[in-house]
């Protein structure tokens, strides 16, 4: 079975659920404090969402210098799997380990909502279980959501498919937080380091996630889990 | 003690939704003639002893690696207190 690494920072709020996600997708979650420099030999790692540190300073930015950081951005670099979700996108940015920044929401409210979304790129660690192109739903919470980067950063992104997922916006309409080109979700260059603002984690068992009016089992964000603990099996 | 004061700006062409709010509150309180606001941060970093060129050389690395974030931020000031007086005196309302 595979051990998922799950980080609790001070202000994390969102390592429950993805423990229960990584439980829920038949892993054993393995929780990890930010104060230890150690992994405890974990094959993959979750960054949460929530509010590490408060989000003094800006989202993520003290909580990259942790101390359970500095094995954990040399063990990305080396290809171990890590995802981060919401506060954890932050982090993975502020720690340079995925390009761009996130910005409060264009709109300055924050934004609660089931949201639809396109998976751009089914071939990294966290997403090789679903088909490329294939749209799910999934919530997504935050006030600093905006993702953007340079224009050389964010044709670069785009040219190497590292865009990995996208918010579905309707013919007309605008993304849910001014994220440019539509980003959700972006990976790095080896597939192993992936960040979307959206909470996969919170769809991963039916009667608990999307409302089923969005058409979906509300179950859309299990593979996540499963295509890292499948790819840790093969 | 010495003081250093750091500045940090958004980007110039990076949306600055919270200066954007701020603009949009000024003419209801009759401030009609400002016609932008952007909103950055001021951080005052304490030394023992004097500001030296050693101590401003490590505000500014300290700046660039955790204050502000070069993708979105700007460190637009890294200077003693001392040359910070006109503020200084402005916000103690002494002059």
């Amino acid at each position: 079975m595979g051990r998922v690494g799950v980080v609790t920072f001070p202000g994390s709020l969102d390592d429950g659920d993805a423990a229960r996600a990584v439980r829920l997708a038949g892993g054993e979650p393995v929780r990890l404090w930010h104060g230890d420099a150690d992994l405890k030999g974990v094959d993959a790692v979750v960054l949460p969402g929530g509010f590490s540190y408060g989000d003094y300073l800006r989202c993520g930015a003290i909580a990259r210098f942790a101390p359970v950081m500095e094995p954990l951005v040399d063990a990305a670099r080396g290809g171990l799997p890590v995802l981060g979700i919401c506060n954890g996108f932050q982090v993975l940015c502020e720690a340079h380990l995925l390009p761009g920044a996130l910005v409060r929401n264009d709109h300055r409210t924050f934004v609660c909502t089931d949201q639809r979304l396109r998976v751009e790129n089914a071939a990294t660690a966290w997403t090789h279980e679903y088909a490329s192109g294939e749209e799910v739903v999934v919530p997504l919470k935050n006030g600093e959501g905006g993702y953007l980067a340079d224009e050389a950063t964010l044709d670069r992104l785009e040219g190497e498919g590292l865009v990995a997922l996208r918010y579905v916006v309707p013919e007309g309409g605008r993304n849910p937080n001014g994220s440019a080109r539509d980003i959700a979700g972006v990976a790095n260059a080896a597939g192993n380091v992936v960040g979307l603002m959206p909470h996969p984690e919170h769809a991963v068992e039916a009667g608990y996630g999307p409302d089923p009016r969005t058409g979906t089992a509300g179950t859309d964000g299990l593979r996540f889990f499963s295509s890292v603990l499948r790819q840790l099996v093969s | 003690m010495g003081r250093v004061v750091v500045e940090i700006m958004p980007k110039p062409e990076i949306l600055d939704p919270q200066g954007k709010a701020v603009a949009g509150a000024l003419p209801r309180l009759g401030f009609g003639r400002f016609t932008g606001v952007r909103q950055g941060k001021r951080f005052e970093l304490e030394v023992e002893g004097e500001v030296t060129p050693e101590v401003l050389e490590e505000a500014a690395r300290a700046a660039e690696v955790l204050l502000s974030n070069p993708v979105i931020e700007d460190v637009v000031r890294v200077a003693p207190v001392e040359a910070d007086a006109a503020t200084t005196t402005l916000a103690g309302g002494t002059t």
